[in-house]
């Protein structure tokens, strides 16, 4: 009876060990292929400017955000603090740096 | 917490002054840290008292000579920057380490070591930025330490402004670190969030602020750094650098660091205002809602400080707002108190006359901090006295009453003796009359038109008369902190004995134990069952917490030098790079620099590498020490 208890939370296990390594791989993937493409708009001629900018800007905000939840494991439970902390610190962060593109006062 | 290390016993000290020294130079515990906090804090509190009379006699009368030019000003550079960095901050983190870690069950904070770093590294800051004094003079920039005035006119002293700062921020970044830890991580069991003392919640997001603040003071001061020591320009406009930035940055960490050290405050208020009104905190919950509201606001509205630089209208807009909004949660907070006060069981001792007068006076802050907050008034009373009277309300009417009051709640709790009520109630007065007297007619001064930062003014303006009344406050105010002197000398020889639950009518954890508490805390971690976890054991019939844990070894960790000698190496670094500024000495003294910041490395090496197992406190050993105080 034991044994097989243990032995189905095994299994459990494998399978969502399983699932993890897939989640990596895919988002490995995702990763280079959002790098593909930042490098390819901005080589490729004809693509006007800003929207350059706001596409590989915007491609950086989705990598950081993969990063954080499937490699630095913010997904994970009992990562609330982290997840907490690590977005007060970055809304500080924008207020500061949009204040120094938009209101610092130059004469 | 894990007992499978080795198990140690305490080495035996013998006795002597040196073993005294060593034992406190290497100490880790809290409740000792606390007490350094407190002499280091009041070593410079009294120094920027000192000053603050000087300032006080020199505008006694117009046209005085007894302190003017370079002087004055540095006199008051150093008199705003010890009382905010050196003698609030420390005194904050005092109360701190005394109570947190009673307050949520736990046995210490969560990085003792860190927590003892944290000490030195204020104290040898503190300690760097007086030295200016004896080295060639204080820093003589106003405590904002504008550019491009302190990064290229002013002398010598300004390099002690931003070395010592950079080494006491240090410390109180760590402090704050460990402090956030040991609040999520080491609450007793059933201590929910919920559940917190407000006096936690308080320095919970205090901490949270100093996190999110201090950095940008780091960077500032870095960067005045190397403008003054290694010819940058951040802030010299000649070359492409641009000056405002600093006054950006500063008041990025200046605003927050208001409400840093307000607060743990308003923490305290709280508890003291519920425990001598024998009723439960009204609206809890909304306390700690505006005590978030305000920590998240805090760092919307710095541009408040910088209403006439010209950032046009829409800024100025936007950030009066945000200023304004405030008033909201700190409204909700001081109706919340008034409110548990109504129909409670009130006892006036010192503490909660201290906590009662911090209401009105506090809210005179406010009315004026809003008052402030309209751009358009605010080309008015900006850089004039109205400024000054403000922020001393909130500051002294505000923080300093908050302080007095824990003070005196929690002092039996810290040394186990009571201070002395007659005295602590003359004290009371004292400052509370100094306070309002000093302070509230340089409303009228500065509406009058009497700027801030001059040394003197002249007959026939009209400020004679003010100045003279606010001159005299501020000796009342001095004898006020005389007498709390001599009430804790008293306190010390003759001061009544505390028991644990020292004023009989306590509702949190720390006074559930002994005064002052045995070295590991609580023999058996408590289970907490509600807010007020101590009130309603005792409303169920019993004297102490239920345990959630039975008696066993206790796990302690041992005392370490390392800390102090990481605070010294930094010191000795900090000079170097002081004197470098100096043209014939540059080479040596960029030498002794290098060598602290490597002899700072070799320690961190020394404690990465030597294992610390701590020791046990026995089971036997605990039952012996439990019996003794009961
Ligand atoms: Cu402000």
């Amino acid at each position: 009876m034991a044994t097989k208890q243990s032995e189905t939370t095994m299994y459990i296990q494998k399978q969502q060990r399983k699932r993890e390594m897939q989640h990596y791989l895919v988002s490995f993937g995702l990763m280079i292929i959002f790098t593909l493409l930042a490098f390819g708009t901005v080589m490729i001629d004809g693509i006007p400017k800003h929207f350059t900018s706001f596409f590989i800007v915007t491609l950086a905000i989705v990598q950081v955000l993969f990063q954080l939840y499937y490699f630095m494991h913010l997904k994970d439970k009992d990562h609330g603090f982290p997840t907490l902390f690590i977005f007060s610190g970055a809304l500080v962060a924008f207020i500061t740096v949009l204040t120094f593109v938009s209101i610092v006062w130059i004469s | 917490m894990s007992v499978n290390a080795h198990s140690l016993s305490q080495p035996k000290q013998n006795s002597g002054f040196f073993s005294w020294l060593w034992e406190w130079l290497s100490t880790v515990d809290h409740k000792k840290i606390a007490i350094l906090y407190l002499f280091g804090g009041g070593l410079f509190f009294l120094i920027g008292g000192i000053e603050a009379m000087l300032i006080r006699i020199q505008l006694a009368v117009p046209e005085n000579t007894f302190l003017v030019g370079h002087n004055y000003n540095e006199v008051i550079t150093m008199h705003g920057t010890t009382m905010i960095f050196l003698a609030a901050m420390p005194f904050i983190f005092a109360l701190m380490n005394a109570v947190i870690p009673l307050q949520i069950g736990a046995r210490d904070v969560a990085f003792p070591f860190v927590n003892a770093l944290g000490f030195w590294l204020f104290f040898m800051g503190g300690i760097i930025l007086n030295l200016s004094w004896f080295l060639g003079g204080a820093p003589a920039g106003g405590w904002t330490a504008y550019a491009p005035l302190s990064s290229e006119f002013l002398g010598n002293g300004m390099d002690f402004y931003v070395l010592g700062l950079q080494v006491a921020g240090a410390g109180t970044l760590m402090g704050a670190i460990n402090f956030l830890v040991t609040i999520v991580n080491m609450r007793a069991p059933g201590m929910t969030f919920m559940r917190l003392p407000l006096f936690t919640w308080t320095v919970f997001i205090t901490a949270v602020l100093i996190l999110f603040a201090f950095p940008a003071l780091t960077v500032g001061l870095f960067l005045i750094f190397f403008d003054r020591l290694f010819d940058a320009n951040f802030f010299n406009e000649a070359n492409g650098g641009n000056s405002i930035i600093w006054e950006h940055i500063f008041w990025i960490f200046g605003h927050p660091e208001v409400y840093i050290l307000i607060l743990p405050a308003f923490g305290v208020i709280s508890e003291v205002i519920a425990t001598f009104s024998k009723k439960r905190l009204f609206g809890y919950s909304s306390m700690v809602f505006a005590t978030i509201l305000i920590g998240f606001l805090a760092f919307m509205v710095w541009v408040h400080h910088m209403f006439t630089v010209g950032l046009g209208p829409s800024a100025n807009t936007i950030f009066a707002i945000a200023t304004m909004a405030i008033a909201v949660p700190t409204g909700i907070k001081i109706f919340n108190w008034i409110f548990t006060l109504w129909g409670g069981q009130i006892t006036f001792n010192t503490a909660n006359l201290y906590a009662v007068g911090f209401i009105p006076t506090f809210v005179m802050g406010g009315v004026t901090g809003v008052m402030l907050a309209v751009p358009t008034a605010d080309f008015q009373y900006h850089d004039s006295y109205f400024v000054v009277a403000h922020f001393h309300y909130v500051i002294v009417g505000g923080l300093i009453f908050g302080l007095f009051s824990g003070f005196y709640y929690w002092w039996p709790k810290m040394f186990g003796r009571h201070l002395n009520e007659t005295l602590g109630k003359i004290n009371f007065w004292l400052f509370f009359i100094g306070f309002h007297l000093t302070f509230f007619f340089q409303h009228f001064l500065g509406l009058m038109g009497m700027p801030r930062r001059y040394f003197t003014y002249l007959k026939g303006e009209g400020f004679d008369a003010f100045n003279m009344v606010s001159t005299i406050g501020a000796f009342l105010m001095f004898f006020a902190v005389i007498v709390m002197l001599i009430n804790i000398a008293y306190s010390a020889v003759k001061g009544e004995k505390a028991k644990g639950d020292a004023w009989e009518q306590g509702r949190t954890l720390e006074w559930s134990i002994a005064s002052p508490p045995p070295e590991y805390n609580f023999a058996q971690t408590p289970l907490v069952k509600g807010i007020d976890a101590f009130w309603k054991e005792k409303m169920d019939g019993k004297d102490k917490m239920t345990a959630a844990e039975p008696v066993g070894d206790i796990h302690m960790p041992s005392s370490s030098i390392v800390p102090f000698l990481m605070s010294i190496s930094l010191t000795i670094a900090s000079l170097g790079f002081i004197f470098s500024a100096h043209d014939g000495v540059r080479k040596p003294a960029l030498f002794v620099a290098g060598a602290g910041v490597v002899l700072f490395f070799l320690c961190m090496l020394a404690r990465s590498i030597k294992d610390d197992p701590g020791f046990h406190i026995h089971k036997e050993e605990v039952i012996e020490t439990e019996k003794g105080v009961r």
